[in-house]
């Protein structure tokens, strides 16, 4: 069956060091240290104090007016997916109804949703505040809670947290009726969200999608797992900028970052139809597992060598086309080996010679928005025919010897590769390929 | 010709029987899974009951390869549940088993919570300002929690837990659409090995949302039914005075294969995923959409995908939570796909005995439609007694029915509105 071609219209990016991908890749290019230590709660007795947080999220403005009173039912993923999804369509050119219910130019039931979301974490002041007039001699009291105390909370505080709310309020707000997915596979989340929406509008079931990924692990429960799994840098008091050090000799560990990525995918012909900019094509995507990935406390990429592969034969194309790497680099030591080394299985000799661009350094791991994020950060690369410079790396890590990017230079980029991985042993990767009209 | 998708093996864990047929002969003897809620004091919650898997343990052979001693309770239904499957196709004999061709595709839940532990550092971590002191909180969390119980929580691990197991490594998803999300999981698992990125996948859904928290969720929701004097009749779909869904907990797994990879290993065929279809109602995240919009364009999709008309229909395994809302809803979504012929076509809601498994809901429910072709009989609506004027089609009411059934249409709407159909038949000769 032939299979119709998708290419990349819209970007929407909401990251530490910018909101809007133009903010954003400006940013990446002047290799930008968005890490900070963490203002949104007291961290003093974490190991770990420092992360990448948008410290001025207002999703409100992302909102049309018409549903603004749903952003206080709207947890911080949320927001944040909401405010990437009115980036993505406006910088597409598209009007659906949540820009301007006078001018829609899209057909609801052919613009499909797909957001890749994390575990979202009840808000604990609020969950606490109800908790704790269910407490007798100092312990829960479940009595008390099913009497009265359950009822300090809203009526709506579970669809607050349902993972599936940040797709859901995308497709409220933009009237989004095609198919919709939610994957929930950790960092791996926003590649097989694009990659799952772009067969979807190949095979003809949607003609446009919002796609991508968002999460936000700022609070302490995330905070808190990230450090129990031991992939947090303990170090960055003095210099947080500098903490997450992709492939670099002196990483040890990644920050968290909070932050999405959403893409419009459209078909190619509606696309240049209505004389649409194209930043890229989607050409390949790849998926795998690992089974040795459910014994989290030693450190795998899920099959990522096998995804790479198979995004590569997926384009049609062979490792030596691939100008470009963004991988996810998260800046875990054992993560950053085994990713090398994936690079190295996947792309043979063009291991040695490829450019490699890790970029969370800059911002944290951004978790189901990592892939997304760094998606689109590779469509821009590919738009402007921009290689962006590694971020907090000075010299390889052993086995990370890579051909890292230093600088951001003008090059040649006809295909650029995109990986991730999750911790679980989940695996992603997209090929975009250069547009030409 | 694109590929085409068969079943070749089914497993469950289910309030109404840990494998498929103990499943099968309760839900045709329209027993109930309903009880008092035993896994925590709920006596005092709104509802107090729900639909829980009892007596269950994982088997031994599972359980004795260490590599499952911190899964969560819902992981372990389905590992049970996905083991069921995995032996009854015998893919995991066969020569042709590649595990770079064979992938994943769950709707599988998040882990219960450390309850314990979590609420107690709520408890002793607040401040006398009525806020949660953070630095205390934190020094408390180190000594108290851990990792394992933390990490797998995550939703994306049952499907480490079956890679694990069954040593698989193709593409591997995780979604949670609500209670659409081993419907959909199905869908898109079939879309994966037509397009030829796998030959196998191991799909459906897993959950357990029985604890505290997720109850407490719910009953604020005002979405549970408190039919607590007489909880074994509670779930009532589609009658007049029914008052909510029954919250219930279990794992549904179906092996898929591309049908000439299936024949040519021997397998036996149970059945073929012949449409799907996935929408969202983009409406409202507390509502359905009262026309049915979004319900109707799913299952338009899927019978556009199985390029059959509403006619070919046979059964049609409703989503049928019993909320006021959802079956009123899915009524006029049934009338305006089926036209004339709603009325015609049977439509049950198993979910009046086994209770509603959330994110497991669809594969267990996919599993009937299967068993309903293999044995011709419709599964009942049970506890359907008084009609309701809004819901007037023919449910299948309180009696199995032998049938001749050769396709079914199986519905699952998630909250928030995404919507998901599969249509599937029984196994054919060309």
């Amino acid at each position: 069956m032939t299979e119709r071609r998708v290419v990349i219209t819209g970007l929407g990016a909401v990251a530490p060091g910018g909101v809007g991908i133009e903010q954003l890749f400006e940013t990446v290019l002047a290799g930008g240290q968005s890490v900070k230590p963490i203002e949104l709660f007291d961290p003093a007795s974490f190991p770990c104090r420092i992360a990448g947080e948008l410290v001025d999220l207002k999703a409100s403005v992302h909102v049309p007016r018409s549903y603004r009173k749903a952003v206080k039912v709207m947890a911080r993923d949320i927001q944040i997916a909401v405010a990437a999804a009115d980036l993505a369509v406006r910088d597409a050119g598209i009007t659906t109804v949540g820009i301007d219910p006078e001018k829609v130019d899209i057909d609801s039931g052919r613009l499909g949703c797909n957001i890749g979301a994390g575990l979202l974490c009840a808000d604990l002041d609020e969950l606490g505040s109800a908790v704790n007039t269910a407490v007798t001699d100092g312990r829960f009291d479940f009595k008390l809670w099913g009497r009265e105390g359950m009822n300090n909370l809203t009526p709506l505080w579970l669809l607050k947290y349902l993972p599936n709310m940040l797709a859901c309020h995308v497709t409220i707000i933009h009237a989004a009726k095609g198919p919709s997915n939610t994957i929930t596979c950790g960092e791996a989340s926003g590649l097989l969200a694009v990659g799952e929406a772009t067969r979807t509008v190949a095979r003809g079931a949607a003609d446009a999608a919002i796609a991508g990924g968002a999460e936000s692990k700022l609070n302490p429960m995330g905070l808190l797992r990230q450090c129990l799994l031991g992939r947090l840098a303990t170090t960055g008091d003095g210099d947080p900028g500098g903490a997450c050090r992709p492939f670099d000799k002196a990483a040890n560990g990644t920050v968290i970052g909070e932050g999405g990525g959403l893409l419009i995918l459209e078909e190619h012909d509606r696309a240049a139809g209505r004389s649409a900019r194209i930043y890229a094509e989607v050409a390949g995507f790849g998926a795998a597992c690992d089974p040795e990935g459910v014994d989290y406390t030693r450190p795998t990429v899920g099959g990522l060598d096998r995804a790479m592969a198979m995004a590569i034969a997926d384009a049609g194309i062979e490792p030596d086309q691939i100008d470009l790497l963004i991988p996810q680099g998260t800046g875990v030591a054992g993560e950053d080996a085994a990713e090398a080394s994936a690079v190295r299985a996947s792309l043979g000799r063009r291991a040695e010679s490829v450019p490699v661009s890790p970029l969370t350094g800059g911002f944290g791991d951004l978790f189901a928005g990592a892939g997304a994020v760094n998606l689109a950060l590779a469509a821009m690369a590919t738009h402007t025919q921009t290689i962006p410079p590694a971020v907090n790396f000075e010299s390889p890590a052993e086995g990370c010897e890579l051909a890292i990017a230093r600088q951001g230079v003008k090059a040649q980029i006809n295909y650029a590769l995109t990986g991730g991985f999750a911790v679980g042993g989940h695996s992603a990767a997209v090929v975009l390929k250069r547009y030409v009209p | 010709m694109r590929r085409r998708v068969v079943v070749t093996g089914m497993g469950c864990v289910t309030p109404l029987g840990h494998d498929v047929e103990t499943m099968w002969a309760a839900l045709l003897a329209g027993k109930s899974g309903i009880s008092k809620t035993e896994l925590f004091d709920s006596s005092t919650f709104p509802s107090t009951f729900s639909a829980q898997v009892k007596g269950f343990e994982l088997p031994e052979p599972l359980a004795a390869s260490g590599k499952h001693d911190h899964a969560g309770r819902h992981t372990r239904f389905a590992l049970a549940a996905a083991d069921q499957a995995w032996q009854a196709s015998g893919l995991g004999a066969s020569d042709a088993l590649d595990p770079g061709r064979t992938g994943i595709y769950l709707g599988s839940g998040e882990g219960s919570l450390d309850f314990d532990n979590f609420t107690s550092l709520l408890i002793d971590a607040w401040s006398d300002e009525g806020r949660l002191d953070t630095v205390r909180w934190g020094e408390l969390a180190f000594e108290r929690m851990h990792v394992d119980r933390e990490q797998e929580q995550e939703a994306n691990m049952v499907v480490a837990h079956l890679a694990a197991q069954f040593g698989v490594r193709g593409p591997a998803f995780n979604i949670l659409t609500a209670c659409a999300a081993s419907t959909q999981a199905i869908g898109e698992a079939t879309m994966i090995i037509r397009h030829g990125d796998a030959d196998a996948m191991i799909s459906g859904g897993a959950h357990s949302m029985i604890h505290p928290y997720g109850l407490t969720g719910f009953n604020r929701l005002t979405a549970l039914s408190r039919r607590n004097d007489d909880v074994a009749t509670a779930s009532r779909p589609f009658d007049l005075t029914r008052d909510g869904f029954v919250l219930g907990e279990g794992s549904s797994i179906l092996i898929l294969e591309d049908r000439e990879f299936a024949l040519a290993r021997g397998a036996k065929v149970l059945a073929e995923i012949i449409g799907f279809g996935s929408s969202a109602d983009a409406f409202r995240i507390t509502d359905q959409d009262s026309a049915g919009e979004g319900a109707s364009a799913a299952m338009r999709e899927a019978l556009a995908d199985a390029a059959l008309s509403p006619s070919d229909i046979d059964y049609v395994s409703a989503h049928g939570t019993a909320t006021k809302q959802n079956d009123q809803v899915e009524t006029r979504a049934l009338k305006v796909v089926f036209g004339e012929l709603a009325g015609k076509v049977p439509v049950s809601s198993v979910k009046s005995m086994i209770g509603h498994l959330i994110a497991a809901a669809g594969a267990t429910e996919l599993i009937t439609c299967v068993l309903a072709i293999r044995d011709q009989v419709l599964p009942p609506t049970t506890n359907l007694h008084t009609p309701d004027p809004d819901c007037d089609l023919d449910y299948v009411p309180n009696a199995p029915r032998k049938a001749k059934v050769r396709i079914c249409m199986s519905n699952s709407f998630g909250f928030g509105g995404q919507n998901d159909t599969l249509i599937i038949t029984g196994a054919r000769e060309a």
